[in-house]
């Protein structure tokens, strides 16, 4: 084990200074592309075109940053207080669009809600039941084991009113995304335990808009999509910009800044995604004790076992 | 147990087989898998029969009963996890596990049945393995589900109809979800028989050990327990520290993201990708680019996807050497870390898009990977010169003592790990 973890570590620095060389030359490309646009305006369309026809770039155009998450690493637990605001910026701005229909209410207690509070929050919503004795259905207040509701009755009447493309839900997108991590990196992760590639990857995308696109890309944005360099599958997607500074305002006193907002709710759909992650984390921690322990133990009475067998 | 005994002789058997049963004393831990599979196979079936009291085989509503699994039967996460995980320790363990019995010529007569019984289990396990993947009805799932049955089709006349017989439809639907759920609670119980078998054919041949050389008098052996069953424990308990990491710390590490999304028929994933395991084979599939006379690429790739594994109830005939273990072949031990190395880097290849190079280079090692078997067992066996062989077991594990005084600990590094 010792031998392969430090011939791991040994390839991964003999190839860090390939990764630094190819980001370098991808820099340097991207410059002199953008320089040829500018000298030659009349050809810059027809040559990005060819490009785009021959070459696609490859997507996210740049990669998330691995941000900080209390719930990374092997002690991982939730940040409650980061939950309540990511549930309140869910709730006032993304909820306009996006579901969350595998999460019920009753689930808000794990963000340090009481059984009141809950009720009461669920209440606040319309939740469509029946048919009732006579057949009709009928709008009452939502209750604990009600789910969040949806906000368009189907994914088509989703997409159709948002310019073709239906928004996702949110129950388990923190952990639908993830870009590619790549040789070696993918076996780094497995000793730094990195599973936070959905978080990452939507706090990139929610304050990655308003960035001015390479003469290169631009062209292949198709019109009502928005330019982002870290959208997954694309140059651009068609979310529109979806939160700004102090939309949400933030009772405890955090920074009530995009960034601040698209960490909190990536944080509250990584919850949403896993409820159990904190759970899981801590029972593993005790089981890892456990089977440690009893593997040493069982060494021990193996080599008592075969003390008198040369083998 | 006398009563019980004198009328069905089960405790006898069970005493024979596990408690008095004679094993080479100089077995070292890459002999340990075999334990470890009939481990990992309890967990996989108790596990999944408590997945499948929650799991509804349904497309309208199995990407959902998953979920519910996960958010709200008690301990779901962890049993879904461990199923899931399991898959792919069961995997790793297999692959330890053949490739002990490539290194130390475990097929060699007189166990060539026992080899082509677990090839049989091998291939029991993809199906069951791949079956089971299909069942979250993710993204992933449904894809992979619709890449690897239209293989079938690939095959003149027959083709269609034996796709169609295995989708039960024309595409992958609820009906295909149905099947897969039945064929793949199924499998298990199958695998379990034919372990049996294996288990049985086993204990008639003797296990073989790191010298090649057969078992000669009761000096060469120990009693299974409490010798084997002590140090098969620790090396299980040890791979089970392994498998609780994954579960627990890194539980989709293993996955793709995409099998989180519900699966959509009218949205392809940019990369489909199959589970690491079954990327060599993949990547051998996709390494016939070109015609070959009336076999259209097609075609050719599944010949040679199957004819991989295939290959392998061969193996004991290919070999033309007369000695078992690798370690008195010197030239032999080259060959098999190329070949170790060739699956490795087949399956980074099938992990990779089908474009520039790669296809090119899932060739040269396809190619590679035929011809280690096809030509470089049957040739080395009668050119190679290999070492001397110890007279006994017992002498060369004596030599060793004697020699190095090697401390007990350093038996722990097999030479097949990895």
């Amino acid at each position: 084990m010792k031998t392969l973890l430090s011939a791991f570590l040994a390839a991964g620095l003999m190839a860090m200074p390939l990764g630094i060389a190819s980001a370098q030359e991808n820099q340097g490309s991207g410059a002199s592309v953008e320089a040829n646009s500018d000298a030659a305006t009349e050809d810059a369309g027809e040559i990005a075109a060819e490009e785009g026809h021959s070459e696609s770039p490859h997507y996210p155009l740049k990669k998330p940053e691995e941000l900080s998450w209390s719930f990374a690493g092997p002690f991982g637990h939730w940040d409650i207080a980061q939950l309540q605001r990511g549930l309140k910026v869910y709730k006032e701005v993304c909820s306009a669009c996006h579901g969350m229909r595998l999460v019920a209410f009753r689930n808000l207690e794990d963000l340090g809600y009481n059984e009141a509070q809950v009720k009461a929050f669920a209440a606040e919503y319309t939740i469509q039941d029946g048919p009732n004795a006579d057949g009709e259905m009928f709008d009452r207040p939502g209750i604990a084991s009600d789910y969040f509701p949806s906000p368009f009755p189907n994914p088509e009447a989703a997409a159709a009113a948002n310019n073709g493309a239906a928004p996702p839900d949110f129950s388990l997108l923190a952990k639908a995304r993830a870009v590619e991590r790549g040789f070696p990196t993918f076996l780094f992760d497995l000793f730094s335990q990195y599973q936070e590639a959905g978080p990452d990857y939507i706090h990139a995308l929610l304050t990655g808009y308003d960035q001015e696109p390479p003469a290169e890309i631009a062209d292949l944005i198709q019109d009502g999509t928005y330019y982002n360099p870290y959208f997954i599958s694309g140059p651009a997607l068609a979310m529109p910009t979806p939160i700004a500074d102090d939309q949400v305002e933030y009772p405890d006193g955090a920074p009530q800044t995009v960034d601040q907002y698209s960490r909190d709710v990536s944080a509250f759909m990584m919850w949403a995604a896993e409820p159990h992650l904190a759970e899981r984390k801590a029972t593993g921690f005790v089981v890892m004790i456990f089977l440690v322990v009893f593997a040493g133990l069982l060494f021990v009475v193996k080599r008592r076992v075969w003390a008198g067998t040369p083998h | 147990m006398q009563w019980l005994d004198a009328r069905l002789p089960l405790p006898r058997l069970m005493y024979d087989s596990f408690v008095a049963y004679p094993v080479p004393r100089n077995l070292n831990y890459a002999y340990t898998f075999g334990g470890i599979l009939a481990l990992f196979l309890g967990v996989q079936i108790l596990t999944g029969i408590v997945l499948a009291m929650h799991y509804a085989a349904n497309s309208a509503i199995a990407f959902d009963s998953v979920e519910k699994i996960m958010r709200d039967v008690n301990w779901g996460w962890m049993l879904r996890y461990m199923h899931a995980n399991g898959a792919s320790f069961f995997f790793i363990a297999v692959y330890v596990h053949i490739f002990r019995g490539l290194y130390y010529g475990s097929y060699k007569a007189p166990r060539e049945i026992l080899w082509i019984l677990g090839v049989i289990i091998f291939l029991l396990m993809m199906a069951t393995a791949f079956m089971g993947y299909v069942l979250p009805w993710g993204q992933m799932s449904f894809w992979g589900a619709t890449v690897i049955t239209g293989f079938f089709t690939a095959f003149p006349l027959i083709g269609d109809s034996i796709q169609q017989l295995l989708l039960g439809g024309f595409a992958v639907d609820n009906a295909t979800l149905n099947r897969f759920f039945s064929l793949h609670y199924l499998l298990p119980f199958m695998i379990a028989g034919v372990v049996i078998l294996h288990v049985w054919a086993l204990h008639v041949a003797g296990q073989t050990n790191p010298t090649g050389v057969e078992v000669k008098s009761s000096k060469d052996t120990v009693p299974f327990t409490p010798h084997a069953t002590i140090k098969d424990g620790f090396a299980m308990v040890v791979f089970l520290i392994l498998f609780a990491y994954m579960i627990f710390y890194l539980p989709n590490y293993l996955g793709h993201a995409d099998n989180y999304i519900e699966a959509n028929p009218l949205k392809t994933p940019s990369h489909i990708v199959p589970e690491w395991y079954f990327l060599p084979f993949y990547a051998m599939l996709r390494a016939i680019t070109f015609n070959i006379g009336p076999i259209d690429s097609k075609l050719g790739g599944v010949l040679v996807m199957f004819g991989s594994i295939i290959v392998l109830f061969f193996v004991p005939w290919l070999d033309t050497s007369r000695i078992r273990s690798t370690a008195f072949r010197p030239m032999y031990k080259i060959f098999f870390w190329i070949l170790v190395a060739d699956c490795i880097f087949l399956g980074w290849l099938g992990s990779k898009p089908a474009e520039g190079i790669y296809p090119a280079l899932a060739l040269a090692g396809t190619i590679y990977y035929f011809g280690h078997f096809l030509i470089v067992l049957p040739v080395l066996g009668l050119v190679e010169t290999p070492r001397r062989l110890p007279g006994s077991i017992t002498e060369a594990v004596l030599a060793k003592n004697g020699g190095g005084g090697a401390p007990v600990g350093a038996a722990a590094a097999p030479d097949t790990k990895g």
